[in-house]
Order: C-alpha cells, then structure tokens, then sequence
C-alpha cells in the first residue's frame, strides 16, 4: 500500500483529504506544518504527499526544497494543495519540484484525476 | 409533475433529440425545468408543461436543450487521447501524406472540452504536423453550450477535472476566478450546432477520425443504430470512430466492427479496414 503524507495546517483539511486518499486506497500521514513534514520524512520517506502551500513555522515551498535534498527525497510525488491559484505561485511549485497542482476548493474526483495523472494511481 | 404530463414531455424529448427517458428520471426532468420556468416567469411546471403542449418553438428547445446532458472533463478517460496521440496520429500521417490533411468531427462535444484536449495534442506535436492542415469540427445539439465552448472559459473546477497542471499553465490564460483557453487554440477548432438525429449526412463532408462518446448512451436501440449508419456514411473508409467506455456496436450496428486491441474503438466493417495502428 502506498503512503501519502498530507501536510495542511487546518484540521478540516486534513480529514478531508484522509477521507478521499483511503478510499483511494493509501494509507495516510498527517502533518501540521513543513517542519512537522519534514521530521517525518527523516524517520521514512512517504510515496506521495498533499502539500499545502501556506502554514507556520515552515511552508509548502520551503518544505519541498528541504525534502529533495534528503537522501532519496527526490522521489516521492509531490502534488500541491492551496488556495494559492495564480500562474507564478503555480510556476514556482512546479520549478521547486512538484508534480501537479490542485487549487482549493478541491473534491474526491479532483484528487483523483491528479493522482492518475502522475501515475499514482492506475486510470479506472 | 402529473404522469400525462411527464409522458407528454418525455415523448417530445424523444423525437427531438432521441433522449430517452424513462418513468424514474421524472426528477431529473422537473430539476431540470424548473430553471426554464424561472427565467420565462412561470410559476411552477404546470404552467411550463401547458406551455410546451402549445408547442412554442423557442420553448421546446429550451426544454431539449436543459435535458440533455453536458458533462464533460478535459481528456475524458486518458486512454482514448493517448490512442490518438500514439496510434491514430501516426496511421494517418503515413495513409494521408500526399494529401496532408486530416478531418477530425466531435459529434457531442458539450461546452468544448474534448476538441480542445485534441487541439491540445495537436499543438503539442506542431513541428511534425508543419506543412499539414487538420480540422477539428466540433458539433452540439445545444446551442447555449456552443456559446460556451467557443468562449473557452472554465471554471477552476472545470480545468483542474483532467487538464494536467503544466498543459495549464502553457494553454491557459486566468480570467478572474475563470480559466480562458489561448486564441491560438480556440482558433482550431469550428463550433456547429448539429442534431445527431437529422442532420449528420447533410452537412458535415467526410471525417478521418469521428469522436462519438458517451452519447449513444442515452438513445434506444433503434436510434443508436440509425445514427450509427449515419456516422459510417461520413466516416472515410479507413478512418477511425471512437465510442464511449459503457458504449458498444455489438448488436446495434453492423456497419463498424470493434478495433482488436484499442478498446472503444470502432472501424468501418465493409470499408477497406482502418489504417493499420
């Protein structure tokens, strides 16, 4: 079973996001912040993770450029998750590394649709 | 809604655009009239219902135009795009080389998602197309989502059901909360309204590769194999038809036999057999 760390600091989001990814299929791990993200990723590196862009303490961006230089941390997918819906914001996740983007308001056929997409996910 | 009533409309519905309705969508059909009623001033769908027994024309397509169905999403299904990227492409650029130019028809192509995807794919190999011409002839029995397709304008929600994120971001332009899709790419494509029923021999020319999805779905039997024998007549005799993935020729048509190996995929049965994918 794959692994997708969610890392979002509002609780809502989280159970949300958990909901969708186990019906998905994956097993679930949550963060609150990057820094919490990335204690996490030091301990095992998940296969995928659900990236919030803004968070205290350490955020989405800052994280995913701590990750990549973990050994093995080029790995994992990474798919943003934020309101954040501009063209630079999107650029700039994309340039850091991130393999798709996912505007909020999101639903389980969005998640879906981009997990596919970065093969995560076989298509039905 | 009485029960002479919905039979009434449904009827009306199945001679207009071959939908077919049975006793258990009654909600569907009251949810979907309801607007109607609002934006003619009605006050409930009796009033509506007296109205199309009177047979305004306006009104009764209004009323087709609500029932049918517009859902779409950008690359709807993946599979079906990669087979055109990675094998019809290829078969045609080699059968249609002294000609250079391919024909491509979306027979319901709702408010434009799928043609653009194909525009998108064609875009995308650009440098090996230089030289060919292809149109994408894009058709709807609504001409209210027709508007909306030539506009090019999504909802976030629209853009982000199938559209990979970097496509996005080349193709798109932001609109305030919407997403507008390059002139450059609208400009491939030609928007026509088109009844599946009555007009697809008279006016549409002959076509190389036929995107017929998840329409036939929605028809009985016997309009699914005339429209069948319809589209064969228009499709050229190695071209390639697709249908959706709950779709099916099998005991409807015999003019197209199934492509071995490329699901939902259909070629003519007397035709000299599609080019070779």
């Amino acid at each position: 079973m794959k692994t997708c760390l969610i890392v979002d600091d509002s609780k809502v989001i989280r159970m949300v996001a958990r909901k969708i990814l186990q019906e998905l299929g994956f097993a679930t791990a949550e963060a609150e912040d990057g820094a919490k993200a990335l204690d996490y990723c030091k301990g095992s590196l998940p296969e995928a993770v659900l990236l919030d862009w803004n968070m205290p303490v350490m955020n989405g961006i800052e994280f995913l450029v701590e990750m990549r230089k973990l050994p093995g941390g080029g790995k994992p997918i990474v798919v943003f998750c934020t309101t954040e819906n501009d063209i630079q914001h999107i650029q700039q996740a994309i340039a850091a590394g991130a393999s798709e983007y996912i505007m909020k308001p999101f639903d389980g056929e969005i998640i879906q649709a981009k997990f596919e997409q970065v093969g995560l996910l076989e298509p039905k | 809604m009485k029960p002479e009533d919905f039979d009434f409309v449904a009827k009306l519905l199945k001679e207009r655009s071959g939908l077919v309705l049975s006793k258990d969508k009654s909600y569907l059909l009251e949810s979907r009239l309801m607007p109607v009623a609002r934006r003619r001033g009605m006050k409930g769908l009796d009033e509506l219902v007296a109205a199309i027994r009177r047979m305004d024309p306006a009104l009764v397509k209004d009323v087709t135009e609500a029932m049918t169905t517009n859902e779409s999403f950008f690359f709807r299904d993946t599979k079906p795009f990669d087979q055109f990227r990675e094998r019809v492409l290829p078969a045609l650029l080699t059968a249609r080389k002294d000609k250079r130019q391919i024909r491509v028809w979306c027979a319901a192509c709702s408010s434009g998602q799928e043609p653009y995807s194909l525009a998108i794919i064609l875009k995308e190999m650009e440098a090996k197309l230089s030289g060919w011409r292809i149109d994408i002839v894009a058709t709807d029995l609504s001409t209210e989502i027709l508007e909306k397709a030539k506009a090019g304008l999504y909802s976030q929600f629209e853009v982000q059901r199938g559209m990979p994120i970097t496509l996005l971001v080349k193709y798109f332009q932001k609109k305030d909360e919407m997403w507008q899709i390059d002139a450059r790419l609208r400009a491939m494509v030609q928007y026509r309204p088109l009844n599946l029923l009555t007009d697809v021999r008279s006016t549409l020319g002959a076509f190389d590769v036929i995107f017929c999805r998840n329409v036939l779905i929605y028809f009985d039997q016997e309009t699914k194999g005339k429209v069948l024998a319809d589209v064969s007549k228009v499709m050229s005799p190695d071209g390639f038809l697709y249908l959706g993935g709950a779709e099916t020729v099998l005991g409807i048509s015999d003019k197209f036999r199934p492509i071995a190996g490329q699901r939902g995929m259909y070629e003519l049965s007397g035709g000299a057999g599609a080019a070779p994918v």
